[in-house]
């Protein structure tokens, strides 16, 4: 089983990322489950959400204290929420930034991956909401869920139209960080 | 059709594929997306239904009761505060044998105000005469709606029945649920057929006085019901998985329990969490099981006296308190085993009030507790420092 958990502020679509994660996973075919963290929703709070992937069905229900990868959605949560807490040592973090690795001055220990994720979606989608753009990077970093998975997930959740814009996104960033 | 969905979300969804008449509720937290997604589903012209908005949970549920009593078939969902101010209305429902469902976001009771989960909420409508289900997960807990329905209405029980879920561990997470079709769900719940009801033709009252002539004999015909509506409910969860191949049913659930030396009892999502941390200590060698109550009313005594038989210690992990009382769970046990010739000891600890998240962790620490010696009412989870200010 892999877990997963993003940070973001409220308004940033933090849950419809963690939604989407999880539905994607369920069209590769895996078993899956997303929360969010419980009771926090205001605009620009921050929030976490979570996700659980694996072969196997999921029952454990408690939160998600050692994950395997971390998603920062927004980069000034850093310093103020401990979005290391718990990483595995060598685990991924992807953060949402125009700035390199090496210029966040972040404490070692862990795979850190940037991605200037606002900037994409504004280009794109004409908003400054990074989820789906961060979906796409995290997808072609890790292979935890497919392109088609994603798109099946879309298409679900959002109005054609919203489903185009986005997936171009997803591609976009898909390939950026593709290993 | 199959799809990740929130747990609310596919609440709503379910219930609209049960053709509620009626919908009356008030939006409460961690209740709230039920409505919405209802008032959503009814405004977009999916759901033929009559959707009353109403200031509060007192009025929700009279209304309910009102449209029951006219013949409808008629739903609401809450939570906590919005429950207990419905209580008196329950009461009434049950009393006048009028078969609402109703589903509660179990949550904490204030004060301090608290919007997050325990079972606090529903226990308190225990003794109200209502049939009380608990989902362990959201799959179990769309099932249990379109079951709830076909038993609240069987012409043997005409009462109400709550279906309760976990506020937000489970009304707000995201599974994958496999939805039946409408035209399925038509076939497994056919349109509400009432025994009686109100009507201008044929004018009438419901619950009128009931004097110390005839209110024995009618708080007699409830208990005498409640003793039979077992077969019902097993029939609902058979007929269930004839139709659609998957068994959500039972008074109760035996998890590994065929040589189980302790056995944790509990009830709603707790169980997967214990299910996960039984198969742990089965690694490790600990012969454990768990057993579900998935019926709270009627309670299933003769089950669990079977059930619990054969083992030596049962562990009762409870989300709710009876403050200056003995452990909920253990107590209604303890009443059930006592004519067992083998009588387990008997432990029981209250954990994850409020939200407080139970850890895999703090299982194996009251299982390693109620080894070393029975239990009672014990806090698990505590933060001590937290505990010593307060006391200063």
């Amino acid at each position: 089983m892999k877990e997963v958990r993003l940070h973001g502020r409220g308004g940033q679509g933090v849950v419809t990322a963690a939604e989407l994660m999880a539905s994607a996973a369920f069209f590769d075919g895996k078993e899956t489950q997303a929360f969010p963290t419980f009771g926090s929703e205001r605009m620009g709070a921050p929030v976490a959400s979570f996700v659980r992937i694996s072969e196997k069905k999921i029952r454990i229900r408690s939160q998600i204290y050692e994950p395997d990868y971390v998603i920062v959605q927004d980069p000034t949560l850093i310093g103020s929420v401990d979005v290391f807490a718990g990483l595995k040592q060598g685990g991924l973090i992807l953060i949402n930034t125009e700035k390199k690795p090496e210029e966040l001055k972040l404490k070692p220990g862990f795979n850190v991956k940037t991605i200037p994720a606002t900037k994409i979606a504004i280009e794109i989608l004409g908003r400054p909401i990074p989820n789906t753009v961060m979906l796409g990077a995290f997808a072609g970093l890790t292979g935890l869920v497919t392109m088609d998975g994603i798109k099946k997930a879309m298409q679900q959740r959002f109005k054609a139209e919203l489903v185009e814009k986005n997936m171009q996104a997803v591609e976009r960033t898909f390939s950026m960080l593709k290993n | 059709m199959k799809k990740v969905t929130e747990g609310l979300k596919a609440v709503a969804e379910s219930v609209a594929l049960c053709r509620p008449d009626v919908i009356s509720a008030y939006p409460i937290t961690p209740q709230t997306h039920i409505v919405e997604e209802l008032a959503q589903i009814v405004a977009d012209g999916k759901l033929k239904c009559e959707f009353i908005n109403v200031e509060s949970e007192f009025s929700a549920a009279s209304t309910v009761l009102g449209a029951s009593a006219a013949g409808a078939r008629a739903y609401t969902a809450t939570s906590s505060q919005g429950l207990l101010l419905m209580m008196e209305v329950l009461y009434n429902m049950a009393g006048m044998r009028l078969p609402v469902v109703i589903t509660d976001a179990n949550r904490a009771v204030s004060a301090p105000i608290n919007i997050w989960s325990d079972w606090q909420d529903a226990i308190t409508v225990r003794d109200a005469g209502l049939i009380m289900m608990y989902a362990e997960d959201n799959q179990d807990c769309c099932d249990m709606h379109y079951q709830a329905f076909k038993i609240a209405e069987d012409p043997e029980v005409q009462l109400p029945v709550m279906v309760n879920m976990d506020g937000f561990i489970l009304t707000h997470a995201f599974d994958p649920i496999d939805f039946p079709s409408q035209a399925d769900i038509d076939k497994y719940l056919p349109k509400f057929k009432p025994l009686d009801f109100l009507s201008a033709n044929n004018p009438r009252s419901f619950g009128l006085m009931g004097g110390p002539d005839r209110y024995l004999e009618t708080r007699y015909a409830m208990a005498e019901t409640f003793k039979s509506i077992t077969p019902v409910i097993l029939k609902a969860a058979d007929d269930f998985k004839k139709m659609f191949g998957r068994y959500s049913g039972g008074m109760i659930e035996e998890y590994r329990m065929e040589d189980a030396e302790t056995v944790l009892v509990s009830m709603g999502s707790t169980i997967s969490d214990l299910k996960e941390a039984v198969d742990t200590m089965r690694e490790k060698g600990k012969k454990i099981g768990v057993l579900k109550i998935r019926i709270l009313r009627p309670y299933p005594a003769a089950e669990i006296k079977q059930a619990l038989s054969r083992c030596k210690r049962v562990i009762c992990v409870e989300k709710a308190i009876s403050l200056g009382g003995p452990g909920i769970l253990a107590a209604e046990l303890k009443s059930a085993i006592y004519s067992n010739a083998n009588k387990p000891e008997v432990s029981n600890f209250i954990i994850g009030l409020g939200g407080r998240d139970v850890k895999q962790d703090h299982i194996f620490e009251l299982v390693e507790k109620a080894e070393k010696g029975v239990c009672e009412t014990e806090f698990i989870g505590l933060d001590m420092k937290l505990v010593e200010e307060m006391d200063k």
